[in-house]
């Protein structure tokens, strides 16, 4: 086999975030219309690097994708040992938006899946001017739990158990490579970092009562759910649309992964979703 | 049918190391149909059918006999596909100490999954 280079780029970011130094680690692949990738939770941003491998997207688009702190190669801040981490909407949608500001891009599109796809309507009703467009992939007003959440947090189930809780979340048409691939960010993640991400998805980030506030029109919303997502289901997506007034994608024979379990049938839902964005800009 | 889990089982040896730390007994209930699963480093030992009016087990998982039957296709249908699909559902129950199960979650996902028609694991 030849060795062959990716055109993926990855650097470390040295930010403030909440008040506190935080060393953020980014992968980047192509030019254009900066698109600004959040990976799901307990999970990191090798979720997209089929995406940046695309030179269809890359071509137009400047993906980046970042590992939230906590996450992937993203340290957490210093002092980390004597807290519990827990993620938080007011946090989450800082985080996103001081990325954005020290990268100096310019009005990306932002996409997210699960609780990215939970915090791009955050950001569509807080800060719709600071995008061009955002994309919500698996994205629900929120998620009742359906199971113990405790058990992602022990040390004598961690590391397989988030990955095996997750697994059914993947379609079973899924390829074998693609599902594995990402089980094996799952089983990466650090001791109690998906259940801390948890805390956003089902608890304190529950959006439901405030859809009303979301305005289309001042920044386009595109909504995506595969069909096997027993997490945010279709039904919940097409409730937050059918709130907002945007038309859903329902991705047939696809789970909550779509970018990572399976990349060459979801880039058949997103380029058509790119198209539109990039007709939205005015000509050069 | 149900009986084929333990051939199916013994006979796959990577999934049997990877219940390496599985012993204990399972109560199945596929409708009012019970069935002891007797587990033994991974392997499965035995398998006897019920009734059992006072069951000694490590847990019970419970599903309606269709539930089960939907969950067995070889491309099961959204909501079927999975254990914890089943669960969110609320057509699944599990009982008793759950420690067995999550911290050996992937092989109990897979054993239940063995009477799967075939498409390849």
């Amino acid at each position: 086999m030849k060795a062959v280079m990716d055109p993926i780029i990855g650097r470390y970011l040295n930010l403030e975030l909440e008040g506190r130094a935080h060393r953020i680690y980014f992968e980047e692949a192509g030019q254009g219309i900066p698109l600004l990738c959040l990976h799901t939770a307990g999970s990191d941003g090798r979720q997209y690097r089929a995406l940046m491998n695309d030179e269809e997207i890359t071509a137009r688009f400047r993906v980046i994708s970042f590992d939230m702190p906590w996450h992937g190669k993203s340290s957490p801040p210093e002092g980390w040992q004597e807290e519990t981490y827990k993620l938080t909407s007011d946090a989450y949608v800082n985080m996103v938006l001081a990325v954005s500001q020290a990268l100096s891009l310019d009005r990306p599109v932002a996409m997210g899946c699960s609780i990215g796809g939970r915090i791009v309507l955050h950001l569509a009703r807080r800060h719709p001017e600071r995008f061009r467009a955002l994309i919500g992939l698996q994205s629900g007003g929120h998620v009742d739990p359906y199971y113990d959440l405790d058990w992602l947090y022990r040390s004598d189930t961690h590391g397989e158990v988030a990955a095996a809780v997750v697994s059914g979340l993947v379609a079973p048409t899924a390829p074998h490579k693609e599902c594995w691939e990402t089980l094996w960010h799952y089983m990466q993640g650090g001791p109690g970092i998906f259940k801390g991400d948890l805390y956003f998805y089902k608890f304190e980030g529950d959006i439901r009562a405030m859809l009303g506030e979301i305005d289309v029109t001042k920044c386009p919303v595109h909504l995506l759910t595969g069909e096997y997502d027993y997490s945010c289901t279709p039904e919940d997506t097409k409730a937050v649309a059918a709130e907002i007034g945007v038309e859903p994608i329902i991705m047939k024979d696809m789970g909550h992964f779509p970018m990572s379990e399976n990349p060459a049938m979801f880039r058949k839902y997103l380029l058509p979703v790119l198209k539109e964005i990039e007709a939205q800009e005015p000509a050069a | 049918m149900i009986t084929q889990m333990k051939s199916r089982l013994n006979a796959n040896a990577r999934l049997v190391e990877r219940g390496r730390l599985v012993s204990g007994t399972v109560l199945m209930r596929v409708g009012d149909d019970a069935y002891k699963l007797i587990f033994d480093k991974g392997g499965l030992v035995d398998i006897q059918q019920g009734p059992f009016p006072m069951p000694n087990v490590d847990f019970t998982i419970s599903a309606a006999a269709e539930e089960w039957r939907d969950f067995w296709q070889p491309v099961p249908k959204p909501g079927s596909h999975d254990l914890m699909a089943m669960l969110k559902r609320r057509v699944l129950t599990l009982e008793g100490n759950m420690h067995l199960f999550m911290s050996n979650l992937f092989y109990f996902k897979a054993v239940f999954a063995l009477l799967r028609e075939e498409k390849g694991q």
